[in-house]
């Protein structure tokens, strides 16, 4: 009985150990898990804000520079993060004027930033000839992220938890009272610049973790299935991250054990918390 | 404010102007860019300290344009507004605005009690967070609108009267001196309504002045000490007396 408990327990300790036992995994799951916080934590701010949209967009408008830096030998994070900043800015300007009626209302504004730049890097694509080169910037390749894709996230996810605790109560309060924060001169335009701009380094980071096309699920789907529980801000930031984390290890492990892309995996198992957690909430309040 | 150079917007507290009084409005307009047609204008009158006055008239009149602009929350046209004998800009530590319910995104995961603290944060600027004296404040002010008990509460568990004590506390602790109330009693229940005319009424005792924007001022317990009524932009009509 002992021999046999004994090597039950060795076959699970090999089995939870054996896919850290090589380098690029490690280091994948490194990048995904500060991807993930990053992601997550915004991702409450995305939501309440109703910048889901936006979100999404900003996921899609990395990809004409993920195609120039590839093209050109640069770093990915660095294409990626040049492209969202102009996509940013571009939104900002072009919906800030909105409350006095001379700007497009921001889902518009994002509609065309958005088609606009994922238009222009098909287009880049198209210049380089073999396409399939390109697939990992759409569908995320965690496996080959490198120690300076790390490192960017990492520098990242630190200014982005260092930007949201330092001006906490003033994202806080203007996320549901923009008046009164532009009353008392806090200024709700530049703080949505902050957010749009946090957003866009949480969206480099995911972008090479999960790919363009499925960043905004890293972003909105812990977030979203965190809302459903929390009834208050900072219990909710946690228990978005503690969502998102468990959605990467388990889809990793999913992954490797079952041969599957690891982006979808993470994203598809996101999803299916969400799912539970919302028939969760309509069966038990 | 505890540091002045973490003042908000760099607004930092300025010291009113003895002889003004709480406002003063010239020849205002106030005009949206992008647009010729003036939402208001021609409009002139003064607040006293003190004083109360009722901001009348019919949807589209111009009543919430004319205490967002006071407020700063939109730009003039043309003509001065002065409170406290001050710009605009250099008085928001003395000016509380409360928006129609509608303006707030209620679903907003915060409670009552960090709502109600938000009316502290002109106090704190940027960087610094709310201290043992704000908290008091708050509480203070929580148990004066009778609302202690929903403090822990989410503000998306509120009914429409809770919301509007919620808005009135913030601004009371904010410690305001001029209160500009958008339909403050717009669908609350008579509790509310009577709750809210009391301290109302208190306030105007302690030496605040406020201007309360309504539909019929027969809604309101207390007595104003003046009637603004606006139609299309422009003032129709201005009551010296105390009215209801």
């Amino acid at each position: 009985m002992r021999v046999l408990a004994e090597s039950t327990g060795a076959l699970c300790a090999n089995f939870i150990m054996e896919p850290w036992a090589m380098g690029f995994m490690r280091m994948g799951l490194g990048a995904a898990l500060v991807a993930g916080l990053s992601c997550a934590l915004l991702g409450v701010y995305v939501v309440y804000r109703r910048l889901a949209f936006a979100g999404e967009a900003m996921s899609h408008t990395t990809l004409p520079g993920l195609v120039v830096a590839q093209m050109h030998g640069f770093s990915l994070a660095a294409g990626a993060l040049a492209s969202n900043v102009i996509a940013a800015i571009g939104i900002n300007i072009l919906s800030s004027g909105m409350a006095r009626r001379r700007g497009v209302r921001e889902d518009a504004a994002i509609g065309v930033v958005f088609t606009g730049m994922f238009a222009l890097g098909v287009i880049l694509m198209s210049f380089a000839g073999n396409r399939s080169d390109f697939l990992h910037l759409l569908f995320g390749n965690i496996l080959s992220v490198t120690r300076g894709d790390l490192w960017f996230m990492i520098g990242a996810g630190f200014t982005i938890v260092a930007t949201l605790l330092l001006l906490h109560k003033e994202l806080e309060l203007s996320s549901y009272d923009a008046h009164y924060a532009d009353l008392i001169g806090i200024g709700s335009g530049r703080l949505r610049l902050v957010i749009l701009t946090l957003v866009a380094l949480a969206v480099v980071s995911g972008v090479q973790v999960v790919g363009v096309i499925l960043t905004s699920a890293l972003l909105i789907t812990p977030a979203a299935t965190a809302a459903l529980f929390a009834r208050r801000l900072v219990p909710m930031l946690f228990l978005s991250v503690a969502i998102s984390w468990s959605a990467i290890i388990t889809g990793l492990y999913l992954s490797y054990y079952c041969s599957l892309p690891p982006g979808a995996a993470i994203v598809a198992l996101a999803s299916l918390i969400f799912v539970a957690a919302w028939v969760w909430r309509r069966v038990f309040g | 404010m505890k540091l002045e150079w973490l003042a908000y917007g760099g607004r930092h507290l300025h010291a009113p102007d003895p002889a003004a009084p709480a406002l003063q409005v010239r020849d205002l307009a106030v005009g949206y860019p992008g647009s010729e047609k003036p939402v208001l204008s021609g409009v002139n009158f003064t607040l006293p300290i003190g004083s109360r006055l009722a901001l009348v008239g019919a949807n589209g009149s111009g009543k919430s344009t004319l205490l967002k602009t006071i407020a700063g929350l939109l730009p003039c046209r043309s003509g001065a507004i002065a409170v406290f004998g001050l710009k605009v800009r250099a008085c928001h530590h003395r000016t509380s605005y409360l928006p129609q319910r509608e303006e707030i995104s209620w679903n907003f995961p915060v409670t009552v009690e960090r709502f109600v603290l938000g009316g502290r944060y002109v106090h704190c600027g940027w960087l610094t967070s709310p201290d043992a004296t704000d908290h008091a404040v708050v509480a203070e002010t929580l148990d004066q609108l009778d609302i202690t008990s929903i403090a822990k509460n989410p503000i998306d568990q509120l009914s429409g009267g809770q919301q509007q004590r919620v808005m009135l506390a913030r601004a009371l602790a904010q410690g305001s001196d001029l209160l500009l109330l958008d339909e403050p009693l717009n669908a609350v229940d008579g509790a509310t309504r009577s709750l809210v005319g009391d301290v109302l009424a208190r306030l105007q005792r302690e030496g605040k002045s406020m201007i309360v924007s309504t539909h019929d001022v027969g809604t309101h317990d207390q007595p104003f000490d003046r009637v603004l009524t606006l139609e299309h932009g422009r003032v129709r009509e201005v009551n010296n007396e105390s009215a209801r």
